[in-house]
């Protein structure tokens, strides 16, 4: 397989697993839409934290721009890509803080101080890091690889990927943050 | 260059990579599971035709346990029509047909070597293999397999306090599930990919056969719904295992109120038939690019309107997105939301009529051959049919209520999906198994397999219509309490007679299908002198499927019987001569 063939269909693999990621995603939230349109649907405010991991994770995703532009130059792209995995460690944590503070608030997953509406923000964020961690994984090797100087400037398909996805998961969490911001106001 | 090497025994036939041999496991799962899903229709329709009576039988499958003195144990009927359903739609015409027909055919159809990934092709096979084993072993265990129903509906499914079926039971059927949905997944990222990138030099998508636009149409379906499925599951298990409420409310069992509040069941069925729906026609999708094929080689004329047949396919593929609710018309829908999902559903008649009439006129005045395969590729077109036209009752929401729940919806869907998607799967079966293994099936068994089929299915869904016109209620265990129902016992009667008919032919089937692999006529390279690039590879079946170099395509699947050439068929490799135009 030509490397141009072999981009294109890993390419697609990836665009295609994106999509059937999109729909669950999809699902889930139009459950928080069918739901929240009946009683007993607690509202509040979404904590801080959550906003420091779309910051986060925005400025990861700009590295990450940042650093295909270098490997088309020739240049080193390691640096920018071990930042994006420091930051998707940060949006990590982040995450664990905001749950930390919606159970300081008393809003459980589940159990008697549990509500459908926190409920479905636990499902919802923790779906979405469960595949930022597939993401963080991959980061890793991409940069244990470009350490390696593996990349070159013609073919750099680890790095394209990583970058296809990475951004998808922060359009999706750009998306759920506003989603969630709006359904639990 | 040929990819064929040398391989062991376990390279080759436990965890290959090559697209044959993964679609020779995904058949003979699906066979397996075909028998096991089939006598369980047998065990529950002893009891529905003689509600009460002992069977022998029921006590030797069953158990003491199950079916005490040969008497069907109402919890067991709910678990084997669960399992029966369960296993029919996603075990056999799901993982067994497409898995079959797209590991098989695709690089073989479009000339390449092998799937664009063998490794995930094998992760598919086996997610699904293990997917399997847990629903295997969810039989065995004390409290019975799932009993919600195919649809698990909860609160039933929800509740592992509710039936002896809503216990491990439901928790394994939701694990194997789990793997089952992985297992689709992966297979269909490869068939798409494989279809879009690895087509051999001149197959455009304009000469791809009907076959591969079926299979492709039917990947993206499934990349699209099953992970719906997969968010409403995760919020069932939640619900079951965590106690979280997003579809319980407000319940007591056995005088205790449960914790849950605000959940909504319904919020569960608009997830499942978000996937259901569009299941049906991944499930019939496949048998009806099979089916295209079939009756145009046997037909010895070109498919008529190709481009018809293809846009008719893609316009099902998108109507299916958006007639769920048609599954939901009484669950206090609004009836102005329930017209619109009865316009939608309605206008899925045209793209099936197309390719109905289609059929038709490929059929008209054509030199048939009566193969078996083409004897069911006409099955089919009868089945699909009959049920197509009870399915314009039931898409209608004023129509629907009256016989919601009862038999004639179960008449309706096993005639228009199981019937139709089965005996397209046969088609395929005994149209490609002298490629699968290099000899012919026997034909005289074929005939006697599909008319013995033939009858028999009708003879036990045409009379189901009746039931339900009579107002039979689907589900229950018995309806001797009803004494409305007593004159419809004969009906019952002569149903569970054709099931035990046509599940004894299809051990027929199995025979005919084992016994050819070693002892059937050998094949030759083309026997059914098709245009298709997969009946230019050599008997031997060689991992890379060609020994030098791929062919490349000159035009497409379907010049057979053209004018100015002097054989009723031109494979698809053949250049075009001088003057001559394509199709």
């Amino acid at each position: 397989m030509n490397i141009k063939l072999r981009n294109n269909t890993f390419k697609q693999l990836l665009w295609i697993g994106m999509a059937g990621i999109s729909m669950f995603f999809a699902g889930l939230t139009s459950a928080v839409i069918v739901r929240s349109a009946e009683r007993g649907w607690d509202t509040f405010v979404l904590p801080e934290y959550f906003w420091y991991s779309t910051v986060v994770i925005i400025f990861s995703s700009i590295l990450l721009v940042l650093s295909k532009r270098k490997v088309k130059r020739g240049v080193s792209p390691t640096p920018y890509i071990f930042s994006t995995l420091i930051l998707g460690l940060f949006f990590a944590y982040f995450q664990f803080k905001g749950w930390g503070q919606l159970i300081l608030e008393g809003r459980y997953f589940v159990g008697p101080g549990s509500n459908p509406a926190s409920s479905f923000l636990y499902v919802l964020t923790f779906a979405h890091l469960i595949h930022v961690l597939g993401g963080i994984i991959s980061l890793i090797v991409v940069t244990i690889k470009s350490s390696q100087k593996k990349y070159t400037k013609e073919d750099h398909l680890g790095i394209e990927l990583i970058s296809i996805y990475w951004h998808f998961l922060d359009v999706l969490w750009v998306y759920l943050f506003i989603f969630l911001l709006f359904s639990l106001k | 260059m040929s990819d064929h090497h040398n391989e062991t025994f376990i390279s080759k036939y436990i965890f290959s990579l090559d697209h044959k041999m993964i679609a020779k496991q995904f058949l003979i799962t699906g066979m397996f599971m075909g028998v096991v899903g089939m006598l369980m229709s047998i065990l529950f329709r002893l009891q529905l035709s003689n509600p009460g009576e002992s069977f022998a039988i029921l006590e030797w499958f069953l158990g003491d346990k199950w079916a005490p003195g040969g008497v069907l144990d109402p919890n067991m009927y709910l678990a084997l029509v669960t399992m029966h359903g369960t296993i029919l739609i996603f075990w056999v015409l799901t993982a067994g047909l497409t898995g079959t027909f797209a590991n098989f055919l695709i690089p073989l159809q479009i000339g390449a070597r092998d799937m664009a990934s063998g490794f995930i092709n094998m992760l598919s096979y086996w997610f699904f293999f293990a997917a399997t084993v847990v629903l295997l072993i969810s039989l065995f265990v004390e409290t019975g397999p799932a009993s919600a129903g195919w649809t698990i509906y909860p609160p039933l499914s929800a509740l592992p306090q509710a039936i002896p079926g809503s216990g491990l039971g439901q928790d394994l059927w939701l694990i194997s599930m789990t793997l089952f949905i992985v297992s689709s997944l992966l297979g269909g990222l490869n068939y798409i990919v494989t279809i879009l990138n690895l087509r051999t030099k001149g197959m455009s998508m304009s000469r791809l056969p009907l076959t591969m636009w079926a299979l492709l149409i039917v990947a993206i379906l499934g990349v699209l719904s099953f992970p719906v499925l997969l968010s409403a599951s995760l919020l069932l298990i939640f619900d079951r295992s965590f106690g979280t409420s997003f579809y319980l409310s407000d319940i007591v069992i056995g005088g205790e109120a449960l914790h849950h509040t605000g959940g909504s069941p319904i919020l569960f069925e608009h997830l499942f038939w978000f996937l259901g729906h569009p299941e049906v026609y991944i499930i019939l999708l496949p048998a009806l690019g099979i089916v295209s094929e079939i009756i145009s080689v046997n037909s010895r004329k070109p498919i008529f309107g190709y481009k018809a047949m293809v846009i008719s396919l893609i316009a099902i593929a998108f109507l299916s997105f958006i007639v769920w609710g048609h599954h939901m018309f009484i669950t206090g829908m609004d009836p102005f939301l329930g017209s619109v999902f009865t316009f939608t559903t309605l206008l899925i008649a045209i793209p099936s009529a197309v390719k109905v009439f289609n059929y038709l006129a490929t059929l008209w005045r054509a030199s048939i051959r009566f193969t078996p395969a083409m004897l069911f590729a006409i099955g089919f077109v009868s089945t699909f049919i009959t049920g197509g036209l009870t399915g314009l009752i039931l898409g209608d929401s004023a129509l629907d209520i009256n016989v919601h729940d009862t038999y004639f919806v179960v008449g309706h869907f096993h005639i228009v999906m199981g019937l139709s998607a089965i005996y397209g799967m046969f088609a395929g079966v005994y149209h490609w198994f002298p490629k699968m293994y290099g000899r012919m099936m026997n034909k005289k068994l074929g005939y006697f397999h599909f008319w013995v089929t033939f009858i028999s299915a009708y003879g036990v869904f045409f009379p189901m219509h009746f039931l339900g016109l009579a107002g039979l209620p689907r589900r229950y265990y018995t309806n001797s309490a009803f004494p409305m129902f007593d004159g419809l016992s004969d009906i019952n009667e002569i149903i569970t007679f054709f099931a035990i008919l046509g599940g004894v032919v299809q051990l027929l089937f199995i025979f005919n299908f084992f016994y050819s692999i070693f002892k059937g006529t050998k094949a030759t390279e083309n026997p059914w002198r098709s245009n298709t690039l997969e009946w230019t590879t050599p008997i031997e079946r060689i991992h890379g499927n060609w020994p030098g170099k791929i062919p490349s395509v000159h035009r497409w699947a379907y010049d057979y019987s053209k004018p100015g050439s002097d054989k009723d068929f031109i494979p698809q490799t053949e250049p075009l001569k001088e003057g001559e135009t394509e199709h």
